[in-house]
């Protein structure tokens, strides 16, 4: 019984670890974004209230964060403290603490980046599973295909398909904005999930195959068949099982790509969220909002990144045995 | 049983290019992919020589026509002939990625080398710091640099440059600490030299090949990258004729029912990169097929 | 009737010089220990196979292949399901990579019970520990729970060879179980096989390449080579007085406790290739009786030698005793 415990404790301290590895990679990530600031040309300040006039309370408080008036860690400290307590600044194109800004447009992006995530699971690994079980047949150069084009159509491209084709020239979809109301809104979003799944489709579907053509090969599904097990309980609990541990890990490098390619087809399709938000931001010169979206993506890819990592031994034990022996 | 021997692979006579494309091997869809790569590094280069008109020049009387015999490929909403902003955008549409590639590249197996080499605490340093930057998104990166320093590419290509390197940097890394462990590399520094020397007339030929294959992929990536900056109008600026570019001035047109000033330089955007992911994988394979 | 019949198996693979199996027949019955002797190549870990089903894929299968009555050629996957596990069992050579690694020894045991044949996991369980003391691991129900890799190589045969009685086969096959074991474990796992194959009556097909293992375990033994049974006989015949020359030539080259090593003698040359073909006798190439003329023109046939069911496949095998050197 003890050994079981043994192998508990190690796993926590292993988990705590890595946790505090996390803490420390969002530490030096958001002192980068912090200081990207000072690469701009000029002192800081001035950067930021270029082309507007803001009242002289304002003026204060931006000098306070970002002037010269203090050293450097004690500003990056300051700054630090309001993020974590969710002060991200004054948003000037839309008179409103960044903070608010960011969250009323949220919504719609995590609803984009849902409804996405959920056809590349579905599509995407279930084109690599059939691919893979059909190896060499029609079937299987169909979905080799699909992964050659789809890792070259970027989002942008597959917008203007889609919109073309199937909104424009068809008109089964609307080709503008969010809409209103519960099913407008799905009705909005399936082209712009689509455009979004894409790329990272092809990308999950190549590495599903892959893996599953790997554990096909394995002994252990030849033994599994030899106990006078049905091939489709043995596909299911030996070689689809077997291969999650490289589809997991892919999907922690998909969400960052994910969020920033937000970005375009937002914009792309006229929609209101974070990923346009980071585009108009830009262009009208907010840079206090630019910052923040930054931030928001690094620390999202570098959380969902250490997720995947603690919850990897659940899909592998061996890892975990190999991450107690250190 | 013995089989007649093969006909000698080396082709003695004809031109140059077919005989690197047999060189390059694979099959025929190898060779066509770098047949339409090396196709348009000449329309690259050669770029203004070859369009037959101006394509910054907008014939308001003229817009969105289709295909004609003035207009190979028609014109976009000002009036600008696709076919010669396809052929110009070529050259700028394709540079950009070039020096991402060629700088990330370099710096990647510099940085690779040296921590691979000195290994111990600068190399366990050199890793984390390296784990850092892939948190960061090229795309990402690009956009703040635009935010910091304004529109352009100059900015862009410096960024994305950063936000490569670290994977041309770990591959080198770890190939060099696999090949550190070999006796030809104890056996030169046994000989004196120094390791620098080691590692640019030795290491390099050796991990070469692999780098290569990886870059040549990433060249795609980049490409991607970069059209879509263009795209979102952070990029390369009009009039300057750039494929991202041109799809995004086509926006309106779309909604109009006509796509072709769009559909043009999106499927030449597909086109380069199915190419560079096709001769970049094989050339991948090859060397692994090379060294089992 | 015998528990395990194969008759003429001819096994054909696209593209191929030869045939993987060329007509290969014998036979395993209930209380008999048989052993398929060959080295690798020879085809013994097909036709091995062949008796659960397990034929490679795009194969070109002629022949008989009968498990307790049932014919496994273009079986359908029902009657297949009717014999692997409950009628036929394998224990495979490498434990470590027979075991999925990401799922509990317990499931392993289990799960042909449970999802093979709808057995309640309370009832499935303690057949597992019931089977788990059969094969000797001191702490059953700890077991149940760990992964294989938790477990030594032996240990993880063991638990191999527990997982192939789980649904109390009658015929069990052996792929070169202790090949990928150290010498002492070897010895365990042998003597647990040996003790379970007398305590249940079972019949029990051997794959190994080292003679020695099977003279000493077996009843009968079979030699393989190039896809054929060359000889078969019992072990005490086939030891005493090998009649094939490829025997001959695998006896002399393993050390033995009684030779001396200065008389050993490899037999040259390699084993032929899938993508080879001989007319003639597989063997001729490299056997030093080889008479050329009689040899090289069409395979030999098996054919009653001796005593009992003796059988060898060779031209000469008639004539008094060739080369007396290195007789033992």
């Amino acid at each position: 019984m003890s050994a079981r415990l043994e192998t508990a404790r190690a796993v926590a301290v292993a988990a705590l670890r890595r946790l505090a590895g996390m803490a420390a990679t969002l530490l030096v990530t958001s002192f980068l974004v912090f200081s990207s600031l000072y690469l701009a040309p000029g002192d800081p300040v001035s950067f930021l209230i270029r082309g507007r006039s803001p009242d002289p309370q304002e003026l204060v408080a931006l000098r306070h964060r970002y002037g010269f008036d203090k050293p450097f860690p004690v500003r990056y400290w300051n700054w630090l403290d309001g993020v974590l307590h969710g002060d991200f600044g004054q948003s000037y194109l839309f008179h409103q603490s960044v903070a608010a800004v960011i969250w009323s447009r949220l919504p719609s992006t995590l609803l984009l980046v849902a409804v996405s995530t959920l056809m590349i699971a579905v599509v995407g690994v279930g084109a690599g599973v059939v691919g893979a079980l059909r190896r060499g047949t029609r079937t299987d150069s169909a979905v080799l295909l699909m992964v050659t084009f789809g890792a070259a159509v970027p989002s942008f491209v597959a917008a203007i398909v889609l919109r073309s084709v199937l909104g424009v020239r068809l008109g089964w979809f609307p080709t503008i904005g969010n809409g209103t109301g519960t099913l407008d809104r799905l009705h909005h979003i399936v082209l712009p999930a689509i455009a979004l799944s894409v790329t990272f489709m092809a990308l999950v579907t190549r590495v599903t195959r892959s893996a599953m053509l790997d554990e096909l090969r394995r002994e252990h599904v030849e033994v599994a068949l030899s106990r006078g097990l049905p091939r489709r309980t043995v596909v299911r609990r030996h070689v689809f099982r077997n291969a999650l541990g490289p589809v997991v890990t892919v999907s922690g490098l998909l969400v960052s790509g994910m969020l920033v390619s937000t970005a375009i087809v937002e914009t792309a399709f006229g929609m209101s969220g974070i990923g346009s938000l980071l585009v108009q931001s830009v262009d009208e010169l907010d840079f206090q909002v630019v910052q923040a979206i930054v931030l928001l993506v690094v620390a999202a890819f570098v959380v969902v990144n250490t997720l995947v990592d603690l919850l990897y031994p659940l899909i592998d034990p061996r890892v975990a045995a190999a991450g107690s022996a250190r | 049983m013995t089989t007649p021997p093969t006909a000698s692979l080396a082709p003695r006579s004809g031109l140059p290019v077919l005989r690197t494309l047999r060189l390059l091997g694979g099959g025929w869809l190898v060779r066509v992919s770098a047949v339409i790569l090396v196709l348009f590094v000449l329309v690259a280069a050669l770029g203004p020589l070859l369009a037959p008109q101006d394509p910054t020049f907008g014939d308001l009387e003229n817009t969105l026509v289709g295909p004609s015999a003035a207009h190979w490929l028609g014109t976009d909403q000002g009036g600008h002939d696709t076919f010669s902003a396809l052929i110009e955008g070529t050259r700028t549409s394709l540079i950009g990625p070039l020096a991402v590639v060629l700088s990330s590249t370099v710096a990647g197996i510099a940085v690779g080398l040296f921590s691979a080499w000195c290994g111990g605490w600068v190399d366990a340093a050199v890793s984390r710091v390296l784990d850092i930057l892939f948190a960061f998104p090229s795309l990402l990166l690009a956009i703040l640099a635009v935010a910091l320093f304004g529109k352009g590419i100059t900015a862009p290509v410096l960024a994305m440059a950063i936000a490569y390197m670290p994977y041309t940097a770990r591959l080198v890394r770890g190939l060099t600490v696999q090949e550190k462990t070999r006796p030809y590399i104890a056996a030169y520094q046994v000989q004196g030299h120094s390791p620098v020397f080691t590692a640019v007339r030795r290491l390099l030929p050796t991990i070469g090949p692999t780098v290569l294959a990886q870059s040549t992929v990433n060249f795609g990536y980049a490409l991607l990258d970069l059209a879509a900056l263009s795209f979102l109008g952070l990029g390369v600026q009009p009039p300057t004729p750039d494929w991202g570019a041109m799809i995004n001035q086509a926006q309106a047109a779309i909604l109009q029912g006509q796509p072709l000033s769009a559909i043009v330089p999106a499927t030449a955007i597909v086109v380069v990169v199915v190419a560079f992911n096709i001769v970049g994988e094989h050339l991948g394979d090859r060397l692994a097929g090379r060294e089992s | 009737m015998a528990l395990l019949d194969i008759t003429s198996l001819r096994v054909e693979l696209p593209g191929m010089a030869r045939p993987v199996l060329d007509g290969v027949s014998l036979t395993v019955s209930a209380g008999e220990v048989v052993a398929l002797v060959g080295e690798s190549g020879s085809g013994k870990s097909v036709t091995a196979r062949a008796a659960l089903g397990l034929f490679p894929p795009r194969a070109d299968i002629t022949g008989d292949v009968r498990v307790d009555g049932t014919g496994l050629v273009g079986a359908t996957a029902a009657e297949l399901a009717t014999v692997r596990g409950s009628k036929a069992s394998m224990i495979f050579q490498d434990p470590r990579a027979g075991i999925n690694p990401v799922r509990r020894i317990g499931d392993f045991l289990t799960e042909s019970l449970r999802l093979g044949q709808g057995w309640p996991r309370g009832r499935a369980d303690a057949r597992a520990i019931e089977l788990l003391g059969a094969v000797g691991m001191p702490d059953p129900p700890r077991h149940l729970r760990q992964y294989p890799h938790e477990l030594s190589g032996g240990m993880l045969q063991r638990v191999m060879i527990a997982g192939a009685l789980a649904a109390e086969p009658s015929l069990l096959l052996c792929d070169e179980p202790t090949t990928a074991l150290d010498v002492t474990t070897q010895a365990e796992i042998l003597a647990v096989l040996g003790r379970l194959q007398r305590e249940r009556g079972l019949g029990m097909l051997l794959i190994t390449h080292d003679v020695d293992l099977a003279a000493a375990t077996s009843d009968r033994i079979y030699v393989m080579y190039a896809g054929r049974i060359v000889e078969t006989a019992t072990a005490t015949d086939l030891f005493a007085a090998p009649r094939h020359p490829y025997t001959r030539g695998l006896l002399e080259s393993t050390p033995t406790l009684q030779g001396t090593l200065d008389r050993l003698t490899p037999v040259p040359g390699v084993p032929l290739s899938l993508h080879e073909s001989t007319p003639g006798c597989a063997f001729a190439p490299r056997c030093r009786d080889a008479r050329p003329g009689l040899c090289d023109q069409s395979p030999p046939l098996l054919e009653p030698h001796g005593s009992g069911s003796a059988q060898v496949a060779c031209f000469r095998a008639h004539e008094p005793l060739l080369t007396t050197e290195n007789e033992r």
